[in-house]
């Protein structure tokens, strides 16, 4: 069970779709304005729950909670061939020669 | 407690500014549209000798120019007789936190703490938040980054997530937020919340701190190479960075270097679009900001930009996704040096407009910048590929933005398209005069307009005189 202390990914909502600007595109004012920040549990709670977080410049956000020690997912993403075409027919272009 | 509706705190928005800029930037106002602009960089900034002390004390500055000579070997091989100038770059990649960003953040930063302020915080999902978070760092601020990162289905960009990482990693509180404009609205409230400072990218800490960038790029050439480029490309989106390096230039006296801006086309992309905003490859360097931040610089997130690119430009060329992925993936494979894409935006177009220059001419590549997992062609590309857009060889003119990457299928289809400079100037003219009625326009403001655009105070006056008709 997340605990307090821990360090965690909290969700909320910052403006309700019909509270959002006026200048926002048909497709934007559809969904609300949406929030991720992470900071330190302030009590005892299960994923999902509504909770309260310290941030690390030390203001208080609430929100739901989603991860606990959240995790960078970004990646070199999946292999693109094309990628090493390239390479091979540029370097051809400057005068290598092409590998039997 | 305040009211913290969106229409409440945009009310408040002047007064937020205020507070977090430490300038108030009435003072410099002259007419009903028109202010002192070098008025306000003069008292606002700090000369160049101090802007050098103090980047070269926080690892920023000095970074070295590069001739890349097999990439214009290429060049050559598809320009005309005699044609086919010298490509060069400038490596800002070696900065503190990896790109010419941190020019900007040292001056604002330093000034933050300067003035007293406990932390800083920047709107931004590009690398000036890097830049910003390095800055705090060295000098003890706390700091906040806002980031415009996900769409609706929680799907973020892998370019920012990457930023966003790169921030938390040199002690900065990062706030993710989904799309849309309403990021300024969490900005302001964020500024209200803490009393932080407001390292905006537009104020003339921001602006100031690239001319170090211009200035050095006029040593580094007499001495080094023997002479100034002939034409300098920068990538351009808010317009800071062609406008402090134009400026630096211009106080390093090399008056006569051409200056071009080169973004990426994404036109047909809304950039506030929940549905757009993955569909594109390329989250800044791009027309989606370059275009309407050239036409109107005061739609930045202070009352006056300090940037203000179509004041230097003598051109603005695009270059599509394809062509930009394709110029990375040659500076890697040809000169050694992989680089993020975004910076090469100028590089795509200075490859095909050396071959406009003589063989010993000089063309110069103002920047790099850092690369890593999420911010480079292979996972961009991929990203692109599981959102739907085609990838494919062929002829980059055919690239549909949100539909389709084109890689060229050889290298003589790199070809920098030029915008029609006087479209983007009667737009400016047309944007001002939504702020008076036309008979309002005084003798200062018509000024102002001309050195705005770079034309004739004759020629502004025909301008109102056909948008107003």
């Amino acid at each position: 069970m997340p605990n307090t202390g821990d360090w965690v990914l909290i969700h909320s909502q910052t403006l309700k779709k019909e509270e959002r600007a006026p200048q926002v595109p048909a497709d934007t004012k559809e969904v609300p304005l949406e929030m991720w920040v992470k900071g330190e549990l302030l009590e005892p709670a299960e994923i999902g729950d509504a909770v309260t977080v310290k941030t690390l410049t030390g203001r208080l956000e609430t929100g739901k909670l989603i991860e606990v020690n959240p995790v960078y997912r970004h990646s070199f993403g999946e292999f693109v061939p094309e990628l090493v075409t390239v390479s091979r027919e540029l370097r051809q272009l400057l005068g290598g020669e092409p590998h039997e | 407690m305040s009211n913290n509706s969106y229409e409440a705190v945009m009310a408040r928005r002047d007064a937020i500014m205020r507070a977090s800029v430490g300038i108030d930037y009435s003072t410099f106002n002259t007419g009903s549209i028109g202010f002192d602009y070098e008025q306000m960089m003069k008292e606002t900034s700090y000369p160049m000798d101090e802007m050098r002390r103090i980047q070269s004390s926080v690892g920023v500055g000095s970074t070295p120019i590069i001739e890349l000579k097999n990439l214009t070997a290429l060049a050559r091989k598809y320009a005309p007789a005699g044609k086919g100038a010298r490509i060069f770059i400038k490596d800002e990649a070696a900065n503190a936190s990896g790109s010419f960003k941190d020019r900007r953040a040292s001056i604002a930063v330093y000034h933050a703490k300067k003035l007293g302020y406990k932390g800083v915080i920047a709107a931004t999902s590009g690398n000036y938040g890097a830049a910003v978070a390095s800055q705090a760092a060295k000098y003890g601020l706390d700091c906040i980054i806002v980031q415009e990162c996900y769409d609706s289905n929680a799907k973020g960009q892998p370019e920012i997530i990457e930023k966003a990482r790169k921030c938390e990693a040199l002690g900065a509180e990062v706030v993710q937020l989904s799309v849309g404009p309403e990021l300024f609205y969490k900005f302001l409230l964020l500024l209200e919340e803490t009393g932080y400072f407001n390292a905006s990218l537009y104020s003339p800490y921001g602006i100031a701190g690239v001319e170090t960038l211009g200035y050095e790029i006029a040593e580094q050439f007499k001495e080094e190479v023997g002479k100034l480029p002939d034409m300098v490309v920068c990538t351009n989106a808010g317009g800071g960075n062609l406008t402090g390096t134009a400026r630096g230039l211009h106080q390093a006296g090399a008056h006569d270097v051409q200056i071009v801006a080169a973004s990426v086309d994404l036109s047909g992309l809304h950039m506030a679009s929940d549905k757009d905003f993955n569909r594109k490859s390329f989250t800044t360097g791009h027309t989606g900001f370059g275009v309407p931040f050239t036409s109107w610089p005061d739609r930045s997130d202070v009352p006056r930009s300090a940037a203000r690119p179509l004041r230097y430009m003598d051109r603005y060329v695009t270059v599509s996704q394809g062509e930009v992925f394709y110029i990375t993936e040659a500076l890697a494979t040809l000169e050694g040096l992989e680089k993020g894409p975004a910076g090469n935006t100028s590089l795509a177009a200075a490859f095909s407009l050396a071959s406009e220059l003589d063989k010993d001419q000089i063309i110069l590549v103002q920047e790099t910048e850092y690369t890593g997992a999420g911010k480079m062609s292979q996972p961009q590309l991929s990203f692109a590929r599981e959102n739907g857009i085609a990838l494919k060889f062929g002829d980059p003119r055919t690239e549909v933005p949100g539909e389709s990457v084109i890689l060229p299928e050889n290298p003589s289809l790199i070809k920098a398209v030029d915008l029609d400079l006087m479209k983007l100037r009667r737009s400016l003219v047309k944007n001002a005069l939504k702020l008076v009625d036309t008979n309002e326009v005084s003798e200062i403001d018509l000024a102002y307009l001309a050195e705005e655009t770079r034309l004739q105070v004759a020629d502004v006056k025909k301008l109102i005189a056909e948008i107003s008709g």
